[in-house]
């Protein structure tokens, strides 16, 4: 029939539309990864891999809390000054031994959380504007609680946290993958996920349902500070010195990049934690692969703006009904 | 209409193929000269399909479009536009940040010089706009006006491009009811102009007040097309349901039974001295179980924030709000739901449905502390609730796991209900219920509303549909200006009292007052 033919190419570019934004970022990701096991020299050595997997687990483990933090329609910029702010109060408390100190570096992270969560949720700021703050804020803070100063970190404890493995994988590898895990029950099994889905795809109905809109919002963005702090503990961890002016710069843009790349649409309403977590591992592959074949810094950054321009084009159908 | 040489519009043998659905079935109309034309039809019947066919957003797969006679294609809405066929669509596209003047002018503004001609174009707008009843400074944005004004805009531009066919789809969804009676005079001129109009609407009323001919649409298929005048209502509503003419006529235009109200029991709702700044001035209303209170009124008159501020999202200057007894602490939604109220929105896009999720998620929203342990959600109980709404209100859906954005108004409301119901509420707020949905969808709603309140819910009804709320309502309360000006109980509530009683609290202030 004339009706078929003319019907069904119409028909595969429709679902193209759809699939893409949610599963090309799994192709992009095995493509890059087979180009480079044939083209790139010892790039599937295991040295190289486990360098790989290290470098992204702070990205990881950012990217998910700003995920969680898109998924209500908002955005969280501060999560670098989190991290710088986690590295400046490890020092501090590391004279009462690792645990007080991390502890301490997640007090911190949870005081900028609930003051994100309260600016959103209760003052009614944007999210941008109010996080944008903190991400001034926060690293002012950190830069004071410093004094400026680089400082080593010589606690074995701590310094074992960044080099230690674990059945073959560094410790923040395996932390990473738990918290993507843990992300992932969150925002699939729990009322708590399933309420910042709604209040994220539409907030006065999830107001009228009765649902606590507030907590939930305060709830992501204190999550996500949390784990920008533990990212920031991991930061100091691994290169055994606290420096406030360089932990964590530009990590908000590497998150986020994480999570639009990986299918999570900013609008809110969705929330693709295995996607962002593809989405971080595309981004360092690119990286790596650019580095590995002699290529300028500055073209890595071209490449990685043409994929944030390819996620957020494909994402762009979902508007249009 | 004597002086239609060749028609207007033609539309001959158009069918439209989806996946799965013929949306249109060799559907074939007329649309002549200077004539109102009702396009009339359940929702999914096939409206939408055929007017996106006529203004070249969908090609027809067979069949053929003609103007003046002469054959004609759209390959794209712009092509449309061109040959002279406008839309005006329930929510105005235009933009509501630019000035009137800017919006009436769009893409063709005066030019001096290759500059906008800022002074000749406010002074022609404001020459057109007086034409169709709207005076004010035409450079204020034109978000500033009310919809109905901003309606005329929008319908002063389609006559401004030379639209020969204009067609109007809900236009009237969101006037009030002087706004309309402007719309219509405005109709009736540029029907005498030569435009032929397509008027797509739910409310039979209007049909009758202005358009000539009907064409109702079924199932793709064009069931009935001729003129208006002697086509019984019954009639027409049978042919829009595919219904038998008396079975229409022995349930009643809605499909509401009899009263429930147990007058003797104590109230399961009452709300006193409700007070929000400019909008609400001391309301009191008392609902008793199996009771249906409907609220009357004009648009404005405080029907959705009384509504509003019974469900905690409002903010309140006074005022209290007892459940079965109960005073609901601090007002808030959350306090309002855990106190057994439960609110159906009145407009179901932006404060009903949560797009992109599912048909299960929805229906889930409200309920899940009450379905999970330690936060998290016992998926095996949920499954359980919902697949019981989904039968019990006949919800039509591939699967719960559907989005709820691809089901029609009708269903999407029916999974809206099945929230509220899911959170087993002791009073029901319903916001307009019926708007919007197509009339087998609005029969199950009313039998189902009346359904609840035999099970011992107390029910606010809100309808802007006359026939709905007197049907519907064992009482009315009516409103105006913010306040409680009436009430028809018994006898009293039908279609002529209803009327007199906003006629009264519109005009004569005083007598009303008195009570």
């Amino acid at each position: 029939m004339t009706d078929a033919a003319v019907d069904r190419p119409r028909l595969d570019a429709a679902r193209l539309r759809r699939w893409l934004p949610v599963y090309g970022v799994y192709v992009a990701l095995v493509a890059l990864f087979a180009f480079n096991a044939v083209f790139t020299e010892r790039f599937l050595l295991w040295e190289n891999v486990r360098i790989q997997l290290v470098q992204v687990a702070p990205v990881v483990i950012v990217a998910l809390g700003m995920a969680v933090v898109i998924g209500t329609e908002g955005i969280d910029l501060s999560v670098g000054s989190v991290m710088a702010l986690a590295a400046a109060i490890v020092p501090i408390y590391l004279g009462y031994g690792a645990a007080p100190a991390v502890l301490m570096a997640l007090v911190g992270g949870l005081v900028v959380g609930l003051v994100n969560g309260g600016l959103v949720a209760y003052v009614g700021m944007q999210p941008i504007v109010a996080t944008l703050a903190l991400l001034v804020a926060g690293r002012g803070v950190a830069l004071v609680l410093s004094g400026g100063q680089l400082k080593e970190i010589r606690n074995p404890d701590l310094i074992a946290l960044g080099s230690t493995d674990l059945a073959g994988l560094p410790v923040s590898v395996w932390l990473a993958v738990a918290l993507t895990v843990v992300i992932g029950f969150l925002v699939r099994r729990t009322v708590f996920g399933r309420r910042l889905v709604a209040v994220g795809g539409n907030r006065r109905a999830a107001d009228l349902a009765g649902l606590p809109v507030r907590r939930v919002l305060i709830g992501v963005y204190v999550l996500s500070a949390l784990l920008a702090a533990v990212a920031g503990v991991l930061a100091v961890a691994r290169i055994q010195s606290s420096d406030a002016s360089q932990v964590g710069l530009l990590y908000e843009l590497s998150a986020i990049t994480a999570v639009v790349v990986g299918g999570t649409p900013l609008t809110g309403g969705r929330v693709r934690v295995l996607g962002t977590v593809a989405g971080a591992l595309l981004m360092q592959l690119v990286i790596a692969t650019m580095i590995k074949h002699d290529l300028k810094p500055s073209i890595a950054e071209m490449v990685q703006a043409v994929i944030i321009l390819v996620a957020v084009y494909a994402a762009r159908e979902r508007r249009a009904r | 209409m004597s002086h239609a040489d060749a028609p207007l519009l033609d539309v001959v043998g158009v069918t439209k193929q989806f996946p799965g659905v013929r949306a249109l079935d060799e559907v074939s109309m007329t649309l002549r000269n200077g004539e109102v034309h009702a396009l009339v039809g359940e929702n999914g019947a096939g409206k939408s399909t055929l007017i996106k066919v006529i203004t070249g957003v969908y090609q027809p797969d067979a069949g053929e479009l003609r103007m003046g006679g002469a054959r004609t294609a759209f390959p794209a809405p712009l092509d449309a536009q061109r040959a002279g066929i406008s839309t005006i669509y329930q929510e105005v596209n235009l933009i509501p940040l630019m000035s009137v003047a800017r919006n009436l002018f769009l893409g063709r503004e005066p030019r001096r010089f290759g500059i906008i001609d800022t002074a000749r174009m406010n002074r022609e707008a404001t020459g057109t706009l007086r034409g169709y009843g709207i005076v004010g400074d035409v450079r204020r944005p034109l978000g500033e006006l009310g919809l109905g004004a901003q309606q005329m805009v929008a319908l002063a531009r389609a006559v401004m491009i030379d639209a020969r066919v204009v067609i109007m789809d809900e236009p009237t969804s969101s006037l009030e009811p002087r706004e309309v009676d402007t719309l219509f005079e405005l109709i009736r001129r540029l029907h005498r102009g030569g435009i032929g109009i397509l008027y797509v609407s739910h409310r039979l009323d209007e049909l009758y007040r202005i358009c000539d001919r009907v064409t109702v649409l079924r199932d793709g298929r064009v069931v009935h097309t001729g003129p208006l005048a002697g086509l019984e209502r019954l009639r027409l509503v049978s042919l829009m349901l595919g219904r038998d003419v008396t079975t229409v006529r022995r349930e009643g235009v809605t499909s509401f039974t009899g009263d429930h109200a147990d007058t003797s029991a104590a109230p399961v709702l009452r709300a006193s001295g409700l007070r929000s700044r400019h909008r609400l001035h001391g309301v009191d209303i008392t609902v008793r179980p199996g009771e249906v209170v409907g609220l009357g009124g004009l648009l404005g008159a405080g029907r959705s924030e009384t509504v509003k501020a019974i469900a905690g999202a409002l903010p309140l200057e006074a005022g209290t709000i007892e459940v079965a007894g109960r005073p609901i602490g601090r007002p808030s939604t959350a306090n309002a739901v855990r106190a057994g109220i439960a609110v159906l929105p009145e407009d179901r896009k932006v404060e009903g449905i949560v797009p992109g999720l599912s048909v299960r998620e929805n229906i889930a929203l409200a309920v899940l502390p009450r379905l999970s342990r330690l936060g998290v959600v016992r998926e095996k109980q949920l499954d359980a609730i919902v697949r019981t709404f989904i039968d019990r209100l006949r919800i039509r859906a591939a699967g719960p796991e559907q989005p709820v954005d691809e089901l029609s108004g009708g269903n999407q409301q029916k999974v809206l209900l099945a929230r509220l119901l899911a959170t087993a509420p002791k009073v029901l707020l319903l916001d307009e219920p019926t708007r919007g949905i197509d009339v087998g969808a609005k029969a199950e709603v009313q039998s189902l509303i009346d359904e609840l309140a035999a099970q011992g819910l107390g029910v606010v009804l809100v309808s802007s549909d006359a026939d709905e709320l007197v049907e519907g309502a064992d009482r009315v309360v009516v409103l105006r200006d913010g306040a409680v000006v009436g009430e028809l109980r018994g006898a009293e509530v039908n279609t002529d009292a209803l009327m007199a009683a906003i006629a009264t609290a519109a005009g004569a202030q005083d007598g009303a007052d008195d009570d």
